[in-house]
């Protein structure tokens, strides 16, 4: 297992050197004096602009400025941004809980709902549930979820007026961020009504957010079944006379989760790297809408910088997936 | 069975018909793949005569009839079959038109990373060694990033508009593409038509291009309708975002972004244009299932 452990780890680093390599150049290449756009200042006269340059150290050659760059992200330097002067870091740290919210939240309704719903269409194959579910199923996989999450805005916030529109939380609600989980925050204050509101808050995020992983993973569930349940162990377990909710839930489920564990990780990683769309609809202060926001505000050292650090990240949680996949599944160690 | 197919050289006219034969003949037996075959190809006649089909203009303002609802909600006019958006324009000739945007970025994303996918992995899977890790590696590094974050960078960079989103997209998607290609060349590298064709005498472009390729291909087709459907639903989203098609462009995501303030007074605005694009995306995932159904044997019958 610690071989296999080193054999990934030892993919990931040229990686991530390559992967900071094109946040490194990003900047350079960009049309336009890079020392005027990480500078934020558009007009500058040749005296300023030689001592940015210099201050931003772009007067050294590339490679001294790159390894500058990559011993300075070692030490969790990603720059700081132009238009807040904030260390792009700690914008980060504080955005990224949000993200993991939502993401959780998000995932979970996608198992939740997705695992039985595949079970079910695998166990009923060919009847009316399963071309019900399996259809629900692809049109859930072909959706514009930016467009869901309006459509939702439109029914249940406007229509019905049960849940509110954007954002984390109610202006009316105040409290310092413990964990920067909104859902446990607001436990711990204790004010009533704040956990109601937060909860209120994560409902329609969390169904756009959802949705697409949700049918993947009914889609997934369904023919991983099919494939186990027509495998020899299972007309034995039948066979002996098992019950049949023994035979699917126990032998079968364990065996046919396998890969389907690997699209949940998987899944899990994309929507931590910021859920562009569902966080942009609903005003979900994370990590995707800092990242389109920057994108609009030229905040080319946020971009530079928060590009590294998702990508980083995806590649962590990536590692931990297939980690977690070699002690469920030991063929693959080998 | 794919023995057979694979070890005759020459592909006769009668074996290429009974192949296409069988493939009709396990494609129509899903008849969503059917019903979303014909959706398609009506999507594509309605492209390429939208200009015969559409009542108005897609970009003329009707000032005074600013916000009209489809005709058969109350204010509605026969005129503008499903009502106008905020600056008067005719929302059915907007969506017609959309169509051509659409279909257009499917076939050119899927393009290019279709061929510049097998290009870069076909000779990833046949060189092997140091060609391989180096294209691989990049390939891991392209794909370390989520991919429609990349692409909204990679717009930002190039500047906002739709052949810049293209390029994006394309981009993407390539690295599914490569190791596609990658792992089938490399299963069908040490089969015996391959050693055969060698000692036959033919170079490497022969036997990357003519001699393996084809036998590669299924996987490759599947993969570009999802790539097609994930095309048009990414450009739509970059359209969203701002950074796609620019208006007046009718294109629905670019509909959608400049509908998003009227969401609770004109639903039409914002309805129409998503369930434009469901429903394309949906036509051609339909068709994508039928094909994995009818190309791929392992799945088959399952």
């Amino acid at each position: 297992m610690f071989r296999f452990f080193l054999a990934r780890l030892a993919v990931l680093i040229p990686t991530f050197i390559g992967v900071s390599i094109i946040a490194f150049s990003f900047i350079r290449l960009l049309p336009g004096d890079p020392v005027a756009l990480l500078s934020g200042e558009r007009v500058m006269s040749p005296e300023r602009h030689a001592e940015i340059s210099h201050q931003l150290g772009f007067d050294r050659p590339i490679v001294v400025q790159y390894l500058d760059y990559l011993w300075g992200v070692l030490q969790g330097d990603f720059g700081v941004s132009i238009v807040t002067k904030e260390p792009v870091i700690d914008q980060f740290l504080e955005l990224f809980p949000a993200t993991v919210e939502l993401s959780l939240c998000a995932i979970l309704f996608a198992v939740i709902v997705g695992i039985p719903a595949g079970v079910i269409a695998a166990i009923k194959r060919g009847s009316i549930f399963d071309q019900i579910i399996m259809g629900t199923a692809l049109v859930g996989f072909s959706m514009p979820i930016f467009w869901w999450g309006l459509l939702l805005i439109i029914v249940v916030s406007g229509i019905l007026q049960w849940t509110p529109v954007s954002g984390r939380i109610s202006l009316m609600f105040f409290f310092p961020s413990v964990t920067g989980f909104m859902l446990i925050d607001s436990l711990l204050s204790g004010q009533a009504g704040a956990f109601q509101s937060a909860l209120n808050h994560l409902v329609l995020p969390t169904i756009v957010l959802g949705t697409i992983p949700l049918a993947v993973i009914a889609r997934q569930t369904r023919s991983a079944m099919l494939e186990v349940l027509s495998e020899d162990y299972v007309r034995t377990a039948r066979a002996k006379g098992l019950p049949t909710f023994r035979v699917v839930g126990i032998h079968a489920l364990r065996n046919a989760m396998i890969p389907v564990v690997t699209t949940i990780g998987l899944q899990i990683g994309v929507m931590l790297a910021g859920a562009i769309l569902t966080e942009t609809i609903f005003s979900w202060p994370g990590i995707g809408k800092w990242m389109v926001d920057s994108v609009f505000r030229r905040d080319y050292a946020v971009i530079q910088g928060g590009l590294l650090i998702i990508a980083g990240v995806i590649m962590l949680v990536n590692l931990a997936v297939d980690l977690l996949y070699g002690l469920i599944n030991p063929r693959i160690r080998h | 069975m794919t023995e057979v197919t694979a070890t005759s050289p020459i592909s006769t006219d009668p074996s290429r018909r009974a192949r296409l034969a069988e493939f009709w003949f396990y494609f129509s037996e899903n008849r969503g793949a059917v019903i979303g075959l014909f959706f398609f190809l009506f999507l594509v006649v309605l492209a390429i005569c939208a200009p015969l089909v559409a009542p108005h203009d897609p970009t003329i303002q009707f000032r005074e009839s600013v916000l009209l609802p489809p005709f058969w909600q109350e204010g509605g006019r026969v005129g503008f079959l499903l009502g106008t958006d905020a600056v008067g324009r005719d929302m059915l000739s907007r969506l017609i038109y959309g169509t051509r945007f659409s279909l257009f970025v499917g076939v050119i994303v899927t393009t290019l990373s279709l061929t510049g996918g097998i290009l870069v992995g076909v000779i990833a899977g046949y060189f092997r060694g140091w060609v391989d890790t180096v294209i691989m590696r990049i390939m891991d590094i392209i794909l370390a990033f989520p991919s429609l974050l990349l692409a909204l960078v990679l717009v930002a960079v190039l500047g906002p508009g739709l052949t810049n989103a293209m390029i994006a997209i394309a981009l993407v998607f390539q690295p599914h593409f490569v190791r596609l290609t990658r792992a089938a060349v490399m299963t069908e590298k040490t089969r015996d038509y391959v050693v055969a064709a060698k000692v036959a005498g033919a170079g490497h472009l022969r036997l990357m291009f003519k001699t393996i390729l084809p036998n590669c291909m299924a996987p490759l087709i599947v993969q570009a309708t999802l790539s097609f459907s994930n095309a048009i639903l990414d450009a739509a989203a970059l359209g969203f975002l701002g950074m796609g098609a620019q208006p007046p462009t009718p294109e629905w995501g670019t509909m959608l972004a400049e509908a998003r303030e009227f969401i609770l007074r004109a639903w039409w605005v914002v309805t129409l244009p998503g369930l434009a694009i469901l429903a394309t995306v949906l036509a051609i995932n339909l068709m994508g299932d039928g094909l994995r159904d009818a190309l791929d044997p392992k799945l088959k019958r399952s």
